[in-house]
């Protein structure tokens, strides 16, 4: 990470305010690859586009011209009484470039609303997929509230540049071109008089674009931190209130709030600087030309309809300016965006998949920690190093006091991270180099904390295994005990469990995070403190179940209740990540170890 | 939204007159080219072309002075509309009750105030003032033209009728759409909120591709209605733009003709036409600024809709001076919104001061309901709590949630340091305070954390252990000394070793306060004075555990450990 461009790589970038410029080209580069590599597909469709709009702005253009042809060459011969006919050829091929405009400008804004809106669902539907492709390791530090506000926000952003400023732009480049052209094919002189202050333009419009990329980053970057603090404080209103944590929120995210607000203020500063320049520029041109041009006139040297004309097409010229500008600021802003999004998607995940995956046809369940270590931290080493083989089919109970690692050992079985050394192994296979739909497969877990979906509770339990039938959510549900509680709610299986499941008891959200594990039927099943919530006539039926369910698969459970610890065949201890006994519950028992004490304790808080 | 307004209307006028003077200034342009025509071209007066120029050159300095100070003189309203509708929204939120909150997605409320703030922001920054400038320079221009040569002026008059006709209607059908996508966008963002929240029960069960095809079902929702919205908005604004280009073409006709009739300048024909041509660009841009201001007026709706429900708990008026912690449930109902029956029903429960009473109750039987009521986080929907006497709604909340302090069966953390989680709203705690309740709840591990308590424990407290974040949110509860403690199965995460310690330290703070004790285990139980056991939402019995074990079978059933299961029969195999 010593290589300033390397310490930039992927989401690194997004807290700094200012880079350096070395950097911010490469940023630049990265989100243009992810725009280049969007517009791609749609070549096709932008060449058509293109020349639509080519065709659109043509006639649009021609419409003034015409206008100017109408007065110096029909009415003189109809001043003159040679007919009208000059006038009402004019007039027609100015209704006909009407029709042709309006018609071209509809195919075109339907195209360009279209190309735009595929290229959206595109972005979301990769960063959506990329993000769950990334690592716990990665979630852990990125947050959920960023996580949306890249989704969100940042899309929007980009939305509204393929909305509004696609559109403006390509009419509005086109007739800036287009209007050059014509000037200085009206007349040379006063055409490159027009185009003297080009490059003043260009230098100013490089001023706006550097400042503009530093402001709209910052933009980014604060709404971001408002999301997440909006965010977070929403999901744990519980404790909010309950603790009256308001006034301090209110602080903070009036804080969050004022920040965003000034970097908003930066930018529209900025553009209440840039759009006026632009005007300044654009008006004093016209004055210019007026003289000069008035000069011109007044020594014949060009025609009063070529000045007329001249002071029209003047104003064709600097009214786009003021949208390219315009788009210019979407430009920005959206670049912004896309660097953060770009960035997310240069993530690899820490867990990769392998290249080749080795195939592992129906996995029996047998797992083994071959001289593991791991840590969070590396200061922190929560598994020194780890020595241990699991049988297939054995049922294992892991006890241990509080933050021992036994989380952590299961989280390695489920491959959420990966050791720092050492390998764990499933039939003899290097997690690692199994793929993902593999290792799931044969591998899952009831974590500590069960997440429901909003959605019926049969969404809920079917996300186990999503080509269940009703009859087959149903059976999970009755083999763990559920079936009762379920049918009673107002829709039984398809009530709606809310929010995080909050319309269910926690108890309740156990037994059906339970349920889902059971449907999903892998080869190694991992309980984390999976009956922890539950009351005591409720446990004692999983646990009857377990005993025919845990019957021919490898099991991992993890409790502190004892009680569950009795259905297994082996008892492992652990102690500040090491295991320290390993053998039969009775063995363990009867013998005079931590696992005697702790099940002595046990007995006796029972009484 | 008036409210938000008024602070700055002295802002406000400035920025419409600087709006004013500078139409005044870009129709006073064009119009100088045509003196410029008329007379010394015309005339040949040299002399006379110079001042021309040099008025345009103010002119045109001038408009471009008048729209920085426009532009510039917005950035306070604006932004300051925008950051106080926001922090409104937030402080409202954070009012609204949890029944309130379990109803409402999150992403549906972050929508609110982000996507649809930013709307309102585009609109009032940008939108209302484009469009009724865009309103007035139309009229001024027609007005001009009207003045110019009347028959002609009074043709692009009669333009705007179709104008405003199809406007009109497309402003209905337009807002249906806008609303709906906004909805969605709502619903996307929910999506995309638990994708990121549940990305652990997601990778545990490898169903990426699950979650992404209900993403995207969703997305492509998004999708339909945008281009649906595309597709009215593209027909919408080729009319409007149509519509001057056939009117510049019938006054180029007629113009012509006047011309010819004698009725009519040439000079005044190019400065008329010339003027048309500036009310294209107008016009035109109606189309885009009417849907921006639809959009504005949906998100508008949308904010509003939250603001303007009430929170049905409200504050009491009575501040609590020295509570004694004397709790009472008498005849307590409480029903979940739309639920057919209630959870709890004519429940009555005493807590006397300083006694502990343990709840226990099968799982779903309303336990957590029950501990929600005392610190008003539910209000019940018939009876009432007292405290002291004092029914708990007359009691304002900020002192009421001072007596009551809970910790949850979920922990609730939140990514800040551990000393912030532990302290939340009572900020004014001692470093010893904070160490006694430490201690209390056996949390002595955030001492070994990296930064010790100003170490962040990662989002939801993810970065502890389960046993860790259950103590941490132990710790937060007594740290205030509350007179009414409610512990809802705190102790579930725990071994049994730290589960002793952590009782230990209980009783003692339980000495003193009031308190009430969720329990599965017996062990828990036995914190308590008494028991109460919770049975078709209402206490069927009290007394002691051994009492209760004697003498109530129900009781015995959901407490005797080892009724059926004793460790000999647990070895199956
Ligand atoms: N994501 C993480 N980042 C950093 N440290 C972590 C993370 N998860 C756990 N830890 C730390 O690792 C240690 C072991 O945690 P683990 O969750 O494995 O404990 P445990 O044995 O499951 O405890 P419990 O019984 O309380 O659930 C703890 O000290 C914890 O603070
Ligand atoms: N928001 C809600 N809307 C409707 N019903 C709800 C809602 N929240 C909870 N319930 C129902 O109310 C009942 C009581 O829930 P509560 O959380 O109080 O149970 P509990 O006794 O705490 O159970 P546990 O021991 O599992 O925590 C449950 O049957 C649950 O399904
Ligand atoms: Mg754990
Ligand atoms: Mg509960």
């Amino acid at each position: 990470m010593t290589t300033p461009t390397k310490a930039w790589r992927g989401v690194a970038s997004e807290e700094q305010d200012e880079l350096d410029e070395k950097v911010s080209v490469l940023l630049r580069e990265r989100s243009r690859k992810l725009l280049g590599d969007l517009l791609k597909p749609h070549k096709k469709q932008i060449a058509v586009l293109t020349a639509i709009i080519i065709v659109s702005n043509m006639a649009g253009l021609a419409i003034p011209y015409l206008v100017k042809v109408g007065i110096d060459e029909g009415i003189p011969p109809m001043l003159k009484g040679t007919g009208t006919g000059t006038l009402l050829t004019v007039v027609g091929v100015i209704l006909a470039a009407a029709a042709t405009q309006a018609l071209t400008r509809q195919a075109f804004l339907k195209l360009s609303g279209r190309i735009g809106q595929d290229i959206l669902l595109e972005l979301r539907r990769r960063v959506f997929d990329h993000f769950q492709r990334l690592s716990l390791s990665f979630h852990e530090k990125y947050t959920s509230g960023r996580v949306i506000s890249r989704l969100t926000s940042d899309i929007e952003a980009i939305a509204e540049l393929l909305q509004s400023g696609f559109d403006g732009l390509v009419t509005a480049v086109l007739t800036m071109f287009g209007t050059a052209a014509l000037l200085i094919v009206l007349d040379l002189h006063l055409g490159l008089l027009a185009l003297i202050p080009l490059p003043l333009l260009l230098l100013f419009t490089r001023w706006f674009r550097r400042q503009s990329a530093i402001v709209y980053r910052r933009t980014r970057e604060t709404v971001a931190l408002v999301i997440v603090h909006f965010v977070e404080s929403m999901t744990g209103i519980r404790a909010v209130q309950a603790f009256r944590r308001e006034h301090r929120n209110q602080e903070i995210f009036k804080q969050l709030n004022a920040d965003y607000r000034d970097a908003n203020a930066r930018s529209m500063q900025l553009l209440a600087i840039f759009m006026p320049g632009i005007k300044l520029i654009g008006n004093v041109t016209v004055a210019g030309v007026l003289v000069y041009g008035g000069w011109l006139a007044l020594h014949q040297e060009v025609t009063v309809g070529v000045l007329a004309a001249f002071l029209l097409y003047l104003r064709q010229f600097y009214e786009p300016m003021q949208e390219i500008s315009q788009f210019y600021n979407t430009l920005q802003s959206a670049g912004a965006a896309l660097e953060k999004l770009s960035g997310v998607l240069e993530e690899r995940p820490a867990v990769p998949e392998p290249r080749k995956p080795t195939p592992l046809e129906s996995a029996r369940g047998k797992v083994r920690f071959e001289d593991v270590r791991f840590a969070y931290t590396e200061e922190m080493p929560i598994l020194p190093k780890l020595d241990l083989t699991i049988p297939a089919g054995q049922s294992v109970a892991l006890v241990g006091a509080t933050g021992a690692g036994k989380t952590t050992l299961a989280k390695l079985i489920s491959r959420f991270y990966d050791p720092a050394e050492g390998r764990v192994l499933l039939d003899g296979v290097d997690l690692t180099v199994l793929d993902e739909p593999t290792l799931r497969r044969a591998v899952v877990m009831v974590t500590q904390e069960n997440f429901l979906f909003s959605g019926t509770v049969a969404d809920n339990i079917r996300f186990g295994r999503p080509d269940a039938t009703d009859r087959e959510v149903r059976e999970a549900a009755k083999a763990i005990g559920a079936h009762e509680f379920i049918s009673a709610l107002p829709d039984g299986y398809d009530t709606e469990v809310g929010k995080r499941g909050g319309r269910m008891s926690a108890g309740q959200r156990q037994l059906v995070a339970f349920a889902r594990a059971f449907l999903a039927d892998p080869a190694v099943l991992i309980l984390d403190e999976a009956t922890s919530s539950l009351d005591v006539p409720s446990e004692r039926l999983v646990q009857r179940a377990l005993r025919t369910i845990l019957a021919d698969r490898t099991a991992l459970i993890i409790a502190h209740r004892l009680s569950t610890v009795e259905i297994a065949d082996r008892v492992l201890v652990m102690e500040r990540g090491e295991i320290v006994e390993d053998g039969h519950p009775d063995e363990l028992i009867a013998a005079s170890g931590r696992f005697a004490s702790l099940h002595r304790a046990w007995i006796e808080s029972l009484s | 939204m008036k409210g938000y307004l008024r602070p700055y209307i002295g802002k406000l006028v400035f920025i419409w007159l600087v709006a004013l003077l500078g139409i005044g200034a870009s129709i006073a342009l064009p119009l100088i080219g045509k003196e410029v025509i008329d007379g010394p071209v015309a005339h040949g007066d040299q002399g006379a072309l110079l001042p021309l120029g040099l008025l345009a050159l103010g002119v045109g300095v001038l408009e471009a002075l008048l729209t920085f100070l426009r532009r510039w003189a917005q950035v306070g309203p604006v932004l300051g509309l925008e950051t106080r509708i926001r922090d409104d929204l937030y402080r409202h939120l954070q009012r609204l009750p949890m029944a309130f909150h379990n109803e409402w997605q999150s992403g549906q409320l972050l929508s609110r105030a982000t996507t649809d703030l930013s709307a309102i922001r585009r609109f009032l920054g940008f939108g209302m003032l484009f469009l009724v400038m865009n309103i007035l320079q139309l009229t001024t221009v027609t007005i001009v033209l009207l003045n110019m040569y009347w028959p002609l002026g009074l043709l692009v008059a009669g333009s705007a009728v179709p104008i405003v006709v199809v406007s009109l209607r497309f402003e209905k059908r337009y807002i249906l759409i806008s609303r709906r996508v906004q909805d969605e966008q709502g619903d996307l963002a929910t999506l995309v909120e638990e994708s990121a929240i549940g990305i652990r029960t997601i990778k545990a069960f490898g169903r990426r591709h699950h979650v992404f095809d209900s993403f995207d079902d969703s997305a492509l929702k998004v999708y339909g209605t945008s281009m649906e919205k595309v597709r009215h908005s593209a027909r919408f604004f080729t009319f409007l733009e149509v519509i001057p280009n056939f009117t510049l073409a019938l006054v180029l006709l007629l113009g012509a003709l006047a011309v010819g009739g004698g009725d009519l300048s040439l000079g005044t024909l190019v400065a008329f036409t010339t003027l048309m041509l500036q009310l294209v660009w107008p016009i035109a841009s109606l189309g885009y600024i009417l849907a921006m201001s639809q959009e504005a007026m949906t998100a508008a709706d949308r904010v509003m809709e939250v603001m303007d429900t009430v929170p049905e708990i409200q504050d009491g008026a009575d501040t609590a001076r020295e509570p004694r912690g004397h709790l009472r449930f008498e005849g307590v109902e409480y029903r979940f919104p739309g639920a057919e029956s209630p959870v709890l029903d004519d429940l009555w429960l005493e807590v006397r001061p300083g006694e502990t009473v343990a709840v226990v109750g099968a799982t779903g039987s309303g336990k957590t309901t029950l501990t929600s009521l005392v610190p008003r986080l539910l209000d019940p929907t018939g009876g009432r709590v007292t405290i002291d006497g004092h029914d708990v709604r007359e009691l304002e909340l900020g002192s009421l949630r001072q007596i009551v302090a809970t910790a949850f069966e979920e922990p609730t953390l939140f990514s800040m340091s551990v000393r912030e989680n532990l302290t939340l709203g009572h900020l004014d705690s001692s470093e010893e305070e904070l160490d006694a309740a430490i201690r209390t709840a056996q949390a002595q591990f955030v001492y070994d954390l990296p930064w010790g308590l100003d170490t962040r424990i990662g989002e939801q407290g993810m970065s502890l252990s389960g046993g860790q974040r259950q103590r941490l949110a132990l710790a937060r509860a007594v740290l205030s000394k509350p007179r009414i403690l409610v512990l809802d199965d705190t102790l579930s995460a725990l071994d049994v070793e730290t589960e002793a310690l952590v009782e230990e330290a209980l009783r003692r703070v339980l000495r003193d306060a009031t308190g009430i004790v969720v329990a599965h285990r017996a062990s828990t139980v036995l914190l308590a004075d008494k028991v109460a056991l919770l049975r078709g939402g209402t206490i069927t019995h009290v007394g002691t555990h051994h009492e209760l074990l004697e003498a109530v079978p129900e009781y015995r059933e959901l407490l005797a450990q080892d009724a059926d299961l004793d460790p000999s029969e647990g070895a199956l195999r």
